[in-house]
């Protein structure tokens, strides 16, 4: 109770400073609601997927988002997802953080693969528009010979 | 290719599995013309941490020649030969850009368990279980080498593939723990685990100046072999007090440094304390390891000392004294090695004699005999410190 307190306002700072923040780079396709929203009083428990996940991506913001666009692991959330950014600080490159739109579950055809952890895929959509950003692509597992056989 | 494979109940067994392929651009295949068991595959075949997959092929510390470069690949060309860093790691996040790779953020396709296990991924392994890495072992003809230009380093000429393999982990590791003890020169420094990783612990001490460096182990050759290689004093364990034996070679202060190369009791050697029979009362079914070596450690260790724990850990441990680390002040440091940062400088103190890993390859033996390899490495025979696989 008292730690999801905590939480809420721990969103609710994140969620202020990423609508006002320095870097205005917020494609969002809806608005970021401001921290009256998250302000809201949340009972302890399981995440429902309205906590912000956020990854620091050791580069400048033109280079996570560029030309302000969500790349491509972004897109294929839908319109579902807020996104929002804002420089780490320390140097560290910036702070690219999403969660679904509103704090409602994921819809679309995101909807099937989160399973019960609702901020799994959103976590894992984040880490490889990290990847990309920071070494180019994204790292491949050696081929299993559970994947069959190789073409060519 | 030939490839030593897990292969459940049926133990190890060399069988025939498809070639690796380039699957990212900064990837390099490597020909191995040497890969050594290391005691962190021990735990894995002893059936703790993540489990292995029948055909999941082992190893890590290899070398070999460069056949296939990625088009990324800019600082290896087919021909080279190569030794490369046990860890994977990326190079270009923030923690690879701080030195600390094993760190890495995008060093490992297996992230899921490395978040569940300790809440963030870390860098990446050869030979690790699928769930848990990403990249096959190098016990194998053929291994692929992600991020190559961060993770693979051409060895000069002198440095003979026997001696250079060990640049891959056990030398950069033994460089970690006495660079994390921050040694100097005076200090006392106590190492617990005679194996490889311990004795080149042991080594890099001494070079840093150490004046006193005591290895502990309970086998007699292989404390002749770092006393005779590494130039380190020993004890055995069965027949020593090890604290008081340290306390006493101390001037009553305790070892100023005191380094743990031992890791999971994956053998259930070691006597069980009245500490782990009070633990493990209160609790059915699964065991969580037990530090005994990290707990000698830190009871020896002088107040206001460092203690490193390099010895592999994959989950809990029980009975860890922190009353004792606390009232002494003690730091306590670890880490995976960084050998990304290290292994250059390795390899040249290697080629001008300062650093010897020539006696670390006790046993060298065709990839067709891994599994009589493992038995002689598991069961600590015929003064086996490491044997080495040639494909
Ligand atoms: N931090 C890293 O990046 C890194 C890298 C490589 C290996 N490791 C780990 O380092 C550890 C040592 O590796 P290795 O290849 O030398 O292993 P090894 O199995 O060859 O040697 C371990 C030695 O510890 C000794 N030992 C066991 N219990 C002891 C005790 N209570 N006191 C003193 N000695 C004891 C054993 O007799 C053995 O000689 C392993 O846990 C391994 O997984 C860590
Ligand atoms: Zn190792
Ligand atoms: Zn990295």
């Amino acid at each position: 109770m008292g730690s999801g307190t905590r939480g809420a306002r721990a969103v609710a700072r994140t969620a202020g400073a990423m609508a006002a923040g320095a870097v205005a780079a917020v494609t969002a396709a809806r608005a970021l609601r401001g921290p009256g929203r998250a302000n809201r009083s949340r009972t302890a428990g399981p995440d429902r997927g309205d906590r912000w996940q956020v990854v620091t991506v050791d580069r400048p913001p033109e280079r996570v988002l560029p030309g302000g666009r969500r790349p491509e692991p972004l897109r294929r959330l839908g319109d579902g997802v807020d996104v929002a950014l804002r420089p780490a600080p320390g140097g560290r490159g910036t702070e690219l953080a999403a969660r679904s739109a509103g704090g409602g579950p994921l819809t679309g055809p995101a909807a099937h693969l989160v399973g019960d952890d609702p901020g799994l895929l959103i976590r894992e959509t984040l880490r490889q528009v990290k990847q990309l950003a920071e070494t180019g692509e994204l790292l491949r597992p050696d081929r299993s010979p559970l994947d069959g056989p190789a073409r060519g | 290719m030939r490839a030593l494979c897990w292969l459940g109940a049926d133990g190890l067994g060399v069988r025939e599995v498809p070639d690796p392929e380039l699957r990212n651009s900064s990837d390099a295949i490597v020909r191995v013309r040497r890969s050594s068991t290391c005691g962190a595959d021990l735990p894995l075949l002893g059936g703790r941490g993540p489990s292995l997959t029948v055909g999941d092929v082992l190893g890590h510390e290899f070398l070999g020649d460069v056949v296939e470069v990625g088009p990324g690949v800019r600082r290896h060309r087919v021909g080279d030969r190569v030794v490369v860093c046990a860890v994977v790691s990326c190079g270009s996040c923030w923690y690879c850009r701080q030195g600390r790779y094993a760190c890495c953020d995008n060093g490992s396709t297996g992230t899921a368990v490395a978040e569940q296990a300790w809440g963030q991924p870390v860098g990446g392994c050869y030979g690790q279980p699928r769930s848990a890495g990403g990249f096959a072992g190098s016990h194998a003809e053929y291994v692929r080498v992600p991020y190559a230009d961060v993770g693979a380093f051409a060895v000069p000429d002198p440095v003979d593939d026997d001696r250079a393999v060990f640049a891959s982990d056990a030398v950069p590791t033994g460089w970690l723990g006495a660079e994390l003890g921050e040694v100097c020169p005076g200090d006392v420094v106590a190492v617990w685990g005679a194996g490889a990783v311990g004795q080149m612990t042991a080594q890099a001490a001494l070079l840093r100046g150490a004046a006193r460096v005591v290895v502990i182990d309970r086998y007699p050759d292989r404390l002749r072999s770092a006393e005779r290689h590494v130039g380190a004093e020993t004890l055995d364990y069965r027949v020593t007090d090890v604290v008081a034996e340290l306390r006493e070679r101390s001037g009553g202060r305790g070892p100023d440094v005191c380094v743990e190369a031992v890791g999971m009791a994956w053998d259930g050697t070691g006597s069980r304390s009245l500490a782990d029979l009070f633990a493990a009362a209160g609790r059915a079914g699964a065991v969580p390891d037990r530090p005994i070596a990290v707990r000698e450690a830190v009871h020896a260790c002088r107040k206001g000392g460092t203690v490193v724990v390099l010895g592999t850990f994959t989950g809990f441990v029980d009975t860890f004294p922190l009353g004792a680390v606390m009232h002494k002040g003690l730091t306590v440091r670890s880490s995976r090695q960084h050998g990304q940062r290290w292994i250059p400088m390795l390899l040249d103190r290697m080629a001008r004699g300062e650093i010897d890993t020539g006696h670390l390859a006790t046993h060298r033996l065709p990839l067709e005999q891994g599994a009589h390899g493992y038995d002689l490495f598991r069961e600590r025979a015929d003064g086996c410190l490491r044997a080495v696989f040639t494909p």
